[in-house]
C-alpha cells in the first residue's frame, strides 16, 4: 500500500505533463485506493492485534496492561495448571472440556447432519417443510438457544418433570447442575443447533452425485449399505471437510453458548478456554493469563486453518 | 441418488418391505423434526403462561387461559440489573448497531470483491487470503487491545466535546460496536462478493472500460445491477451474525444502558434478585430471537446459500 500513497504524491512532481497522464494513473490506482482502507483495517486491526496480544502474553499484566517484557511466565502457569488436574485448575478444565465439547459436537454433528441428510433424500414427501425445521435454530443466537435449553433441561421445570408428571417418577436427569456432566448438556445444544446446517451441507453434496454411477453400482449388484458405504459417502469427502472445519471453528469460538446455558456451570465446571480467556482477562485481573490462553486458541485454530485455506486458494488455476 | 426408494432387489419382498422401509424413514425423521422444534415450543407456550400455571402445570401442555402479559412485561417492564424499564430500549439499541454495521460492511464487501476479481493486481491473492483468514480467528485473540483502543478513543472524545462541544461519537458503545463489527465483518462480506463477482463475465467490464467507462461508473452500472442474490445473502448473513453476536457486545457495551440486545437478555435470565418470572424470560428470549427468525421464514433460500457460501470457502 505504501506504493499507493508514494504514487499520488508523486504525481504533482510530473504536472508538466498535461493533466491526462495524472487522471489516467488516477484511474490505474484506483482499485488499489479503494481496496486499501479494508486492507489496512484487516492488517491493523486483525494481524496487529493478535501481535499485541502475543506482545501482552509476555508482559506481567494485570488489571491494566502493562509493557515491560517479563518473559513467558504467563505460558509457564497455563503449563504447570495444564496438568493439575486435582483439585482441576481453571486451567485443566476448561481444556478437557474443550476435548469432551469439541469431539462430541463435531462428531455427532457429522453422523447426525449426514444421516438425516440420508433419510431426507429418499425422495420424500415434505421434504420443504422439514428441511426448515432442521435449520432453522441456525438463525438463533447461542443466548436464544441458552436460555431455551436452560429451562427445558431444568430439572425442577423441564424435561424431569414433565415426565414426573406423566408418570416415569424414577426418571432423573440433573446434568445441567452437575459439576461432572453440565459440559455434555453443552454438547446437546450446540448439535441442535448446528446439526441441521450440517445436515443442509451434506444434502447439498447427495443431490451433487451423479446419478449414473448409483445405477451402474446398483446393477453390479451392490446393497443399498455398501453403495453409501463403498461410494456415497467417499464421495462426500470435500463436504466432510468443509463441515469439519465449519464446526471446529465454531466449537473453539463457543463462548456465548456456555455462558447462556450454565453460566459457567458449577464452580466454573463446564468452561471452555473461550471462557476462561474472558474470565481471566476482565474479571479475575490476570491479563497476561488471558492473552496467552488467547494466543493458544489462536494456534489451535490456525493449524486447522491455515492448511484448509493455503489448498483452497491455490488449487484453483486461473 | 435415491436408492432406498427404489431397491432393485428388495422388491422382492413384496410391497410390505417397502412400506415397513418408509415408514421407519418418516417416523424418523417426525421424531427429529419433534427434536429441533420442542424447545421453541416450550419456549413459546411458556411465554404465554402466567406463574402459577407454570409451576403447576406442564412444559408440554398448552396454556389454559393464554396471556399476552409476559410479553408485555418484558417488552416494558422487566428489569435488566438494576434498570426496570424492560427490553425495548435494548431491542431499539440491536437496531441501532446492526443497520450501520451491515450496510456498511457489505457495501465494503462489494467493493473489495469487485477489485478483488476485475481489477487484480499482484499479490490479490495474499490480500485476499489475509483478509480471508480473519474470519477465522477466536476474537480473543483481539478482544483486548480493541478494548484498550476504544477506551482510548473514548477519552480523546470527552476531550474532544470539551473542546468543541461534539465528541464525533467517539466513545459511544454504540458507534463503537458499529466499527468492531464492520472490522470482524468484512472478511466474509469480501468473501462473499469475491466468489460471486468471479463467475461474473470479466469481458463486460473490459468492453465498459474500452468505451471508456471509469472504475466507478462500472461498478454502479454493470456491477450492482448484478449483484442483488449475493447482497441479500451477505445482508441476511451479517445481519443474524452481528443481531446475535454476544462476545463484543459484553465486552464493549457489557453494561450500561447502550448494552444489545442478547446482552440483555442474558441480564434478565440470570437476575436473581426476587421470583423468577419464566415466562417474562421466554417472552423476552423471544422478542430477541423474533428478528432473526423472522428474516429466516422470509427468506430462508439466501440464508442457507449466505452459510454455504461462509462455509464452503474461497
Amino acid at each position: 500500500m505504501t506504493t499507493v500513497t508514494t504514487q499520488i504524491k508523486l504525481t504533482p512532481e510530473h504536472g508538466a505533463r498535461p493533466g491526462v497522464s495524472m487522471r489516467s494513473r488516477l484511474q490505474d490506482a484506483l482499485p488499489k485506493i479503494v481496496l486499501a482502507p479494508s486492507f489496512a483495517i484487516t492488517i491493523v486491526f486483525v494481524y496487529g492485534f493478535i501481535l499485541w496480544t502475543v506482545y501482552l502474553s509476555f508482559t506481567n499484566s494485570k488489571t491494566f496492561p502493562s509493557y515491560a517484557l517479563t518473559g513467558p511466565r504467563a505460558y509457564q502457569r497455563l503449563w504447570r495448571w495444564t496438568f493439575e488436574s486435582d483439585p482441576p485448575s481453571s486451567w485443566y478444565t476448561s481444556i478437557i472440556n474443550m476435548g469432551i465439547f469439541g469431539f462430541l459436537y463435531i462428531f455427532i454433528c457429522l453422523a447426525l447432519g449426514l444421516f438425516l441428510a440420508i433419510l431426507l433424500d429418499q425422495k420424500i414427501r415434505g421434504e420443504g417443510v422439514l428441511r426448515p425445521i432442521y435449520l432453522y435454530p441456525m438463525a438463533l443466537s447461542f443466548i436464544v438457544t441458552g436460555v431455551a435449553w436452560k429451562w427445558f433441561l431444568d430439572p425442577g421445570l423441564g424435561l424431569e418433570q414433565t415426565l414426573h408428571q406423566w408418570g416415569w417418577t424414577s426418571f432423573h436427569f440433573d446434568w445441567i447442575k452437575n459439576k461432572d456432566f453440565v459440559i455434555y448438556t453443552v454438547v446437546i445444544a450446540g448439535v441442535w443447533q448446528a446439526s441441521g446446517f450440517i445436515m443442509a451441507m451434506f444434502l447439498a453434496g447427495l443431490r451433487g452425485i451423479d446419478g449414473e454411477i448409483m445405477k451402474a453400482a446398483q446393477i453390479d449388484g451392490a446393497t443399498t449399505f455398501q453403495l453409501y458405504r463403498r461410494i456415497v459417502i467417499p464421495l462426500l469427502r470435500p463436504v466432510f471437510l468443509s463441515a469439519f472445519i465449519v464446526l471446529a471453528h465454531l466449537a473453539i469460538k463457543s463462548y456465548d453458548l456456555v455462558v447462556a446455558l450454565t453460566s459457567g456451570g458449577p464452580g466454573g465446571s463446564a468452561w471452555l478456554p473461550s471462557n476462561f480467556m474472558y474470565e481471566y482477562t476482565f474479571k479475575r485481573n490476570e491479563m497476561a493469563v488471558g492473552s496467552a490462553s488467547a494466543v493458544i486458541m489462536l494456534m489451535t485454530i490456525t493449524a486447522i486453518i491455515v492448511p484448509y485455506l493455503y489448498s483452497e486458494l491455490r488449487e484453483k488455476p486461473r | 441418488m435415491s436408492v432406498i426408494a427404489t431397491p432393485a432387489r428388495q422388491s422382492t419382498g413384496g410391497i410390505s418391505a417397502r412400506t415397513v422401509n418408509r415408514i421407519v424413514i418418516y417416523s424418523l425423521l417426525a421424531l427429529f423434526a419433534l427434536f429441533y422444534l420442542m424447545p421453541l415450543f416450550v419456549m413459546l407456550v411458556t411465554s404465554f403462561k402466567t406463574m402459577d400455571e407454570i409451576q403447576n402445570g406442564n412444559m408440554l401442555a398448552l396454556p389454559r387461559a393464554p396471556t399476552f402479559e409476559p410479553w408485555l412485561k418484558a417488552w416494558g417492564e422487566t428489569c435488566v440489573g438494576l434498570t426496570c424499564a424492560g427490553i425495548k430500549g435494548y431491542f431499539w439499541n440491536s437496531i441501532k448497531m446492526v443497520v450501520p454495521a451491515v450496510l456498511i460492511s457489505t457495501l465494503l464487501g462489494a467493493l473489495n470483491g469487485y477489485v478483488l476479481t476485475k481489477w487484480r493486481f499482484r499479490g490479490h491473492t495474499l490480500v485476499f487470503g489475509l483478509m480471508l483468514f480473519a474470519c477465522f480467528i477466536p476474537f480473543q485473540s483481539v478482544l483486548l487491545p480493541m478494548a484498550t483502543i476504544l477506551g482510548s478513543l473514548g477519552r480523546f472524545g470527552v476531550t474532544l466535546r470539551n473542546a468543541t462541544g461534539f465528541s464525533f461519537g467517539l466513545g459511544n458503545p454504540t458507534v463503537n460496536l458499529v466499527f468492531v463489527h464492520v472490522v470482524y465483518g468484512l472478511g466474509f462480506t469480501t468473501l462473499f462478493f469475491r466468489n460471486y463477482y468471479e463467475a461474473f463475465p470479466t469481458e463486460l467490464v473490459r468492453a465498459a472500460q474500452v468505451d471508456g467507462a471509469s472504475f466507478f461508473q462500472i461498478f454502479r452500472r454493470i456491477m450492482l445491477p448484478n449483484s442483488m442474490p449475493i447482497f441479500v445473502v451477505t445482508v441476511i448473513y451479517q445481519f443474524t451474525n452481528i443481531w446475535n453476536d454476544f462476545l463484543f457486545a459484553s465486552a464493549y457495551a457489557g453494561t450500561g444502558d447502550a448494552m444489545p440486545m442478547t446482552v440483555a437478555l442474558n441480564n434478565v435470565v440470570n437476575t436473581s434478585t426476587g421470583v423468577v418470572e419464566y415466562n417474562v424470560n421466554m417472552a423476552a428470549a423471544m422478542i430477541a430471537a423474533l428478528p432473526t427468525l423472522l428474516v429466516y421464514v422470509v427468506a430462508g433460500r439466501y440464508f442457507v446459500r449466505g452459510l454455504m457460501a461462509g462455509a464452503v470457502k474461497g
